[in-house]
């Protein structure tokens, strides 16, 4: 290495001088241009107003002007917007749950030695995957037609009550439904392939002990499958902040869903439907700033307690 | 370690594990099949939609096939002049040139982070990878904005340029390189008096190939599900995505009800390229590189 070095050229990574930031500049102009500067342009934005003067008629009618806090504070005084991120939250409270439990549930399925089936439901729960939430909504929204359902036809086949899960409260467990169908089999498979990286020696030594099935499940894997599912909480969290395709689709079908059902849903109303592009942005920080508040905060707390123990 | 298909050897590991009782256990057996029903039921649904005509929609049982198939194939192919299949045609190219696009990106970025050493490497991967957690979608109205004011709204590269950047393609193609791409070749090709492209495109690029299909089929399905940014970005319908294309004939279904049969084949005819696209590449859903290795 030492008569190498003394060259430069030969050594890795000493190569050339600029070559490295020549081979990371596409990267850094894109993101630049599509991350950073509007990330800066909202900010920008959101700080900023139109202001009429006389009756808004005439070319220099509307300027705009520097508007302070003023947009934020509007934005979190917004009953409209609190509602919509109320729901939300609601919905992230019920659905990463649910989702990353029967995902849990069916990737530890999938591993344990006694069952069947493993190969054809593994493929079948991944499908949704392939589905754009545009599509999924689609079908599942005609699925809630009363005049389409199956469970409706079988309900009044038998004289029971019809439910009608497009109308009133029940439409949030409706998306909630949407969304587990599209998240569930993406997650099993993470988790799964985490649990085919783990040694099979460590469950042998484990049955030699006596435990079973179960107890290797609940002590063993479940304890080794944290990492992944730290990650995997924390996809699901900045996706349910932004949900949006959903809701917007079902809205198509039914009248139980307002403009402003989730943030997004408000921040693209404003923005386009009321041309409020300033309100619409400071919202859009405040969302952005939730999601990384969040993020940041569920990484820190479970990695307090995940791995408090060790030095990392 | 593919996602769908595991190795042989991993699938004899699970079964030959001594200690194991043969009896297979039917309680598990179950849920995993409740839960394969449960996924498979809107999918076959538009199977057997898709062969109904308007009015068997919504009169006959849910499942029951109907006769209408190749007549629902013809409506949706003649509505609006064949629009249907431009919208699939965009949609292919916007997440095929873009998928593409973005995995050599990500390929040349993730080599370069884990080849070199330079000053501000840290740095940049750092900012680059807090990029994941930017709650992508609320930057389509700001990229919108911005488009707007170079007039590039409304044209295919509106689409198609903000989803090129992918910080978890690079993330990817990072741990890849690192580990496909062993330092002594990248210095013996070095020796050899190869350039450091050469070097790049030659050698190492042909290395992170199985890695960079997978981050090729991540970025595919992405841009492919992704609604809103072209939701916004385009106004002219025959620029569309098909899920643009076919939410705005929803839309157009609550006041002229025959709408729904295209919806409902325009859907199925929609989710077989990508359910062809999993059978055929699963060997390449390496899921075992975002699961983040499990120490045993």
């Amino acid at each position: 290495m030492s008569a190498a070095a003394t060259t430069g050229r030969q050594r890795k990574g000493t190569a050339p001088r600029g070559v490295p930031y020549l081979f990371l500049a596409p990267a850094i102009i894109l993101f630049t241009l599509f991350l950073l500067l509007p990330i800066g342009y909202a900010i920008y934005l959101s700080f900023r107003r139109i202001k009429v003067s006389g009756l808004g008629l005439g070319k220099n009618a509307r300027t705009e002007i520097w508007a302070g806090l003023d947009n934020y504070r509007n934005a979190l005084g917004d009953p409209e917007l609190l509602g919509s991120a109320g729901r939300v939250l609601l919905y992230g409270l019920v659905l990463i749950p649910l989702m990353l439990g029967l995902a849990l549930l069916f990737a530890l399925l999938l591993d344990a030695p006694r069952v069947r089936f493993g190969r054809f439901a593994k493929l079948a729960i991944f499908l949704p995957y392939a589905v754009p939430g545009v599509i999924a909504s689609m079908l599942w929204g005609f699925l809630y037609l009363p005049a389409v359902s199956p469970f409706n036809y079988l309900l009044s086949a038998a004289g029971l009550p019809e439910p009608d899960p497009l109308n009133g409260g029940s439409v949030f467990f409706a998306i909630v439904n949407i969304a587990v169908w599209g998240g569930v089999g993406f997650n099993m498979i993470v988790l799964f392939t985490s649990l085919r990286a783990v040694p099979g020696e460590i469950y042998e030594s484990a049955q030699l002990d006596g435990a079973s099935d179960l107890q290797i499940a609940l002590r063993i894997k479940i304890p080794l499958l944290l990492p992944s599912l730290i990650m995997t909480t924390v996809f699901s969290l900045i996706a349910t902040l932004q949900v949006f395709t959903e809701p917007l689709t079902i809205r198509s079908l039914t009248n139980s869903i307002s403009s402003s059902w989730t943030p997004l849903m408000k921040v693209y109303r404003d923005a386009f439907s009321q041309n409020d592009i300033y309100s619409a942005a400071a919202s859009s920080v405040v969302i952005a700033l939730v999601t990384l508040v969040l993020s940041f905060g569920f990484l820190r707390l479970v990695s307090r307690q995940a791995f408090g123990g060790e030095n990392r | 370690m593919t996602a769908l298909a595991p190795a042989k050897d991993q699938e004899q590991a699970a079964t030959v594990r001594p200690g194991v009782r043969k009896r297979p256990s039917w309680l598990g057996s179950a849920i995993l099949l409740i839960g394969a029903v449960y996924c498979l039921l809107p999918i076959a649904w538009v199977v057997a939609a898709s062969t109904k005509n308007g009015s068997d929609l919504f009169t006959t049982f849910t499942f029951a096939p109907g006769t209408g198939f190749f007549e629902n194939l013809g409506d949706l192919s003649s509505n609006g002049g064949g629009i249907y299949w431009q919208w699939l045609f965009n949609t292919a190219i916007y997440a095929g040139v873009g998928g593409a696009l973005s995995a050599l990106v990500s390929g040349i970025s993730g080599y370069t982070l884990a080849k070199y050493r330079f000053a501000g490497r840290d740095a940049i991967f750092n900012v680059l990878l807090a990029g994941v957690l930017v709650p992508g979608i609320t930057l389509a109205i700001p990229q919108y904005l911005l488009l707007a004011k170079v007039g590039l709204t409304d044209t295919y590269w509106s689409v198609l340029l903000p989803q090129i950047i992918s910080p978890y393609g690079i993330y990817l193609a990072r741990i890849y390189a690192a580990a496909a791409v062993p330092d002594t070749v990248v210095e013996a090709a070095r020796t050899d008096g190869a350039g450091e492209f050469r070097i790049f495109a030659r050698v190492a690029l042909p290395m992170m190939v199985p890695g960079l299909v997978t981050v090729f089929l991540f970025q595919f399905v992405a841009i492919w599900n992704n609604f809103l940014l072209p939701f916004i970005m385009l106004s002219s319908d025959e620029k569309f995505p098909v899920t643009v294309g076919l939410f705005t004939l929803l839309n157009q279904g609550a006041t002229v009800p025959a709408l729904y049969s295209h919806v409902i084949i325009g859907s199925l005819l929609s989710i077989i390229p990508l359910i062809v696209l999993f059978l055929t590449l699963q060997r390449y859903w390496r899921t075992d590189l975002i699961s983040g290795a499990v120490k045993g």
